[in-house]
């Protein structure tokens, strides 16, 4: 019962998804375009962000650290 | 404890203090029980001109226009995508197309509103234009027809939809009817004038029964004269040109319907719009007007005509009439008024907006309204002055061109006006006046309730709900056909291009168990569809029943 439950919800959500974005009156072909091209911007999106952001939190993280364990020095630095 | 409660203070007291009583939550300050922002028990028809004035036009939560222009956005994207395929041969083009010999010429279907028409209005417009095989009482009977290409041509399956509710008709006080005594008198007119005129007014189209009529009317505004026409909308644009002309300005509201603003560039005069309802830029205008005159001549304009509609049918706002006629008086200028919906339809006895205000009519300098929608039949009248209306006669392009009213038209329009003034002995116009007026405050309190946004007074009898997108647009109007309930959606050429809505208009003839399938129906498809955008909270209501709730159980 419990399948039937998030079936009915998921299409439910899609159902708003197609009034929200206006592909409701679009024709069944139309709505398919529409529809993997989101997706491929979607995924390109994640894939993007799955390749990317470790990488980035790790330097970020490391050029904040860096910045306060070397702070001591550098201001003497400047000063003399 | 029952003395108490006779004693009306220390009643609500004892509320207060006691059991909460049914509905009333535990949120509720003391004062919201006191005075309940919206009560259920609708209230009695109080003086007009102690009447606090209540229009909302409430704005929704920001998410809904961002992604209503997204949504017109990408149907816009689509549509060009079509426009290429339809031009370069790819697709069958259904839509009117330039032939082959035009098209080195100006481009013929090119603009937006063609554009328009083609890729938005095509894909949902089987909600429109759905042809009725009954009388447009309070329910009334759909031929049924499928499209299978979407919506470029249509076809009949044959079958008849029946009963389904009917909440579009401008059938305000019930007179579309087929059955009733009434009736009679008009097959009599028929079988005694025959159907048409077969002349203009001021040849030998004017029979004894228009001048019945229009005595009739007169009495029933409370002026001197009238005049009726046969079209509604020509009454509006071919009577304006003969009241100004070039040297005259034109003051009109920036929601006046089309007769009036092409009346209104018919007669050559200039023509400035104010802000809807904005009596400040009214003002403002005014005396740019009386104090600049005519563009470069500073001439003093000839004459200064305000226009105003009494209840805007696409906002189901009302005009602030005391207003405007003060300030008419203040700036000498003249004031026409379009009751084309509110005759009938509101003031307690039927007799318009201005009724409603407590305006004397002889303040008004030119009365119209049209009998199409409160009295069942078809045409219009101007009121006023006796002056007014014999210059009327003579010089309006209506009676010396167009064909007068026919017969039994005018027949119907004089029972109607009968029955609505208890001229035939009996109460039943002033019951329906009353009932219309009952229906239309429960309506939008309910809907206000429910969560919906909808425009306008509170008393009238229009109800715009909002629905923003348009696919929402264009859902809303088939499901709520599957339901067996009739509605009109409008969108964005008659409304803006963000505030496309579902238009309700509330009959008399309709009964309390229909808006109430109706308010159900409304209110799971607002959570299916989901167009609850109301912001405003929702009045506490005690549970439904028809007494006033004052018993307490010991």
């Amino acid at each position: 019962m419990d399948v039937k439950g998030v079936k009915d919800t998921l299409s439910w959500l899609y159902y708003q998804y197609l009034l929200v974005t206006c592909s409701y009156v679009l024709e069944p072909w139309e709505q398919t375009i529409f529809n993997s091209f989101l997706f491929i911007i979607v995924a390109m999106v994640l894939y993007t962000a799955y390749v990317f952001i470790p990488i980035h939190v790790r330097l970020a993280l490391k050029f904040f650290s860096g910045l306060g364990a070397g702070q001591p020095e550098s201001t003497v630095a400047i000063m003399t | 404890m029952a003395a108490a409660l006779r004693n009306g203070r220390a009643g609500w007291r004892e509320r207060e203090t006691g059991r909460p009583g049914p509905g009333l939550g535990a949120g509720a300050g003391p004062a919201e029980r006191l005075h309940p922002a919206a009560p259920y028990k609708v209230k009695p028809t109080v003086e007009h001109h102690k009447k606090v004035f209540s229009e909302t036009f409430e704005q929704p939560p920001i998410y809904v226009p961002v992604l209503t222009y997204m949504g017109y956005g990408i149907v816009t994207l689509f549509g060009y995508l079509r426009d290429f395929m339809r031009a370069w041969g790819l697709e069958k083009c259904h839509a009117s197309q330039e032939r082959k010999e035009q098209k080195d010429f100006v481009p013929l279907y090119q603009d937006f509103e063609n554009f328009y028409k083609r890729n938005l209005y095509i894909r949902v417009r089987d909600n429109w234009n759905r042809p009725i095989c009954s009388v447009p009482g309070p329910t009334f009977d759909l031929v049924e027809r499928v499209s299978d290409d979407y919506n470029w041509t249509f076809r009949y399956t044959g079958r008849v939809i029946k009963d389904v509710i009917n909440m579009g008709s401008y059938n305000y006080l019930g007179f579309a009817e087929n059955k009733g005594e009434s009736l009679n008198s008009v097959a009599e007119v028929t079988m005694m004038y025959g159907a048409g005129v077969c002349s203009t007014r001021q040849e030998m189209g004017n029979l004894d029964k228009h001048i019945q009529l229009e005595s009739l009317v007169a009495q029933f505004l409370g002026v001197e004269a009238a005049m009726t026409f046969g079209m509604g909308f020509a009454t509006n644009s071919m009577n304006i040109p003969a009241l100004v002309g070039k040297g005259c300005l034109i003051l009109s509201d920036e929601l006046n319907h089309t007769s009036l603003i092409l009346g209104a560039r018919l007669s050559g005069a200039t023509i400035r719009v104010f802000k809807h309802n904005n009596l400040q830029s009214l003002e403002k205008l005014l005396r740019d007007a009386v104090v600049n005159g005519q563009p470069r001549t500073h001439r003093p304009w000839k004459k200064i005509l305000i226009l105003v509609e009494g209840i805007y049918s696409m906002e189901g706002s009302m005009v602030r009439l005391p207003d405007i006629v003060d300030l008419k008086k203040k700036y000498k200028a003249y004031l026409y008024l379009d009751e084309a919906h509110s005759i009938g339809a509101v003031g307690p006895t039927g007799r318009g907006v201005v009724e409603y205000f407590s305006v004397d009519p002889r303040d008004i300098d030119v009365l119209m309204g049209t009998f199409t929608k409160s009295f069942g039949a078809t045409g219009g009248y101007i009121a006023g002055k006796k002056e007014l209306v014999d210059y009327l006669r003579a010089y309006s392009h209506s009676s010396v061109y167009a064909a007068s009213m026919p017969p039994p038209i005018a027949e119907q329009i004089i029972r109607s006006l009968k029955c609505i003034m208890g001229l035939d002995g009996t109460t039943i116009g002033i019951e329906r006046v009353r009932q219309l007026g009952v229906n239309a405050r429960y309506f939008r309190q309910r809907l206000q309730e429910l969560g919906f946004i909808t425009y306008g007074n509170e008393d009238s009898p229009v109800v715009p709900l909002l629905l923003y997108m348009p696919g929402k647009v264009g859902a809303f109007a088939r499901r709520m056909l599957k339901k067996n309930i009739g509605v009109v959606v409008v969108g964005f050429p008659a409304t803006p291009i963000v505030e496309s809505r579902a238009r309700f208009c509330l009959s008399a003839a309709h009964t309390r168990q229909m808006l109430d399938t109706v308010l159900n129906v409304l209110d799971e498809m607002g959570d299916y569809l989901q167009f609850k955008y109301s912001r405003q909270s929702p009045g506490v209501r005690p549970e439904a029943c028809d007494e006033p709730d004052f018993e307490i159980e010991d």
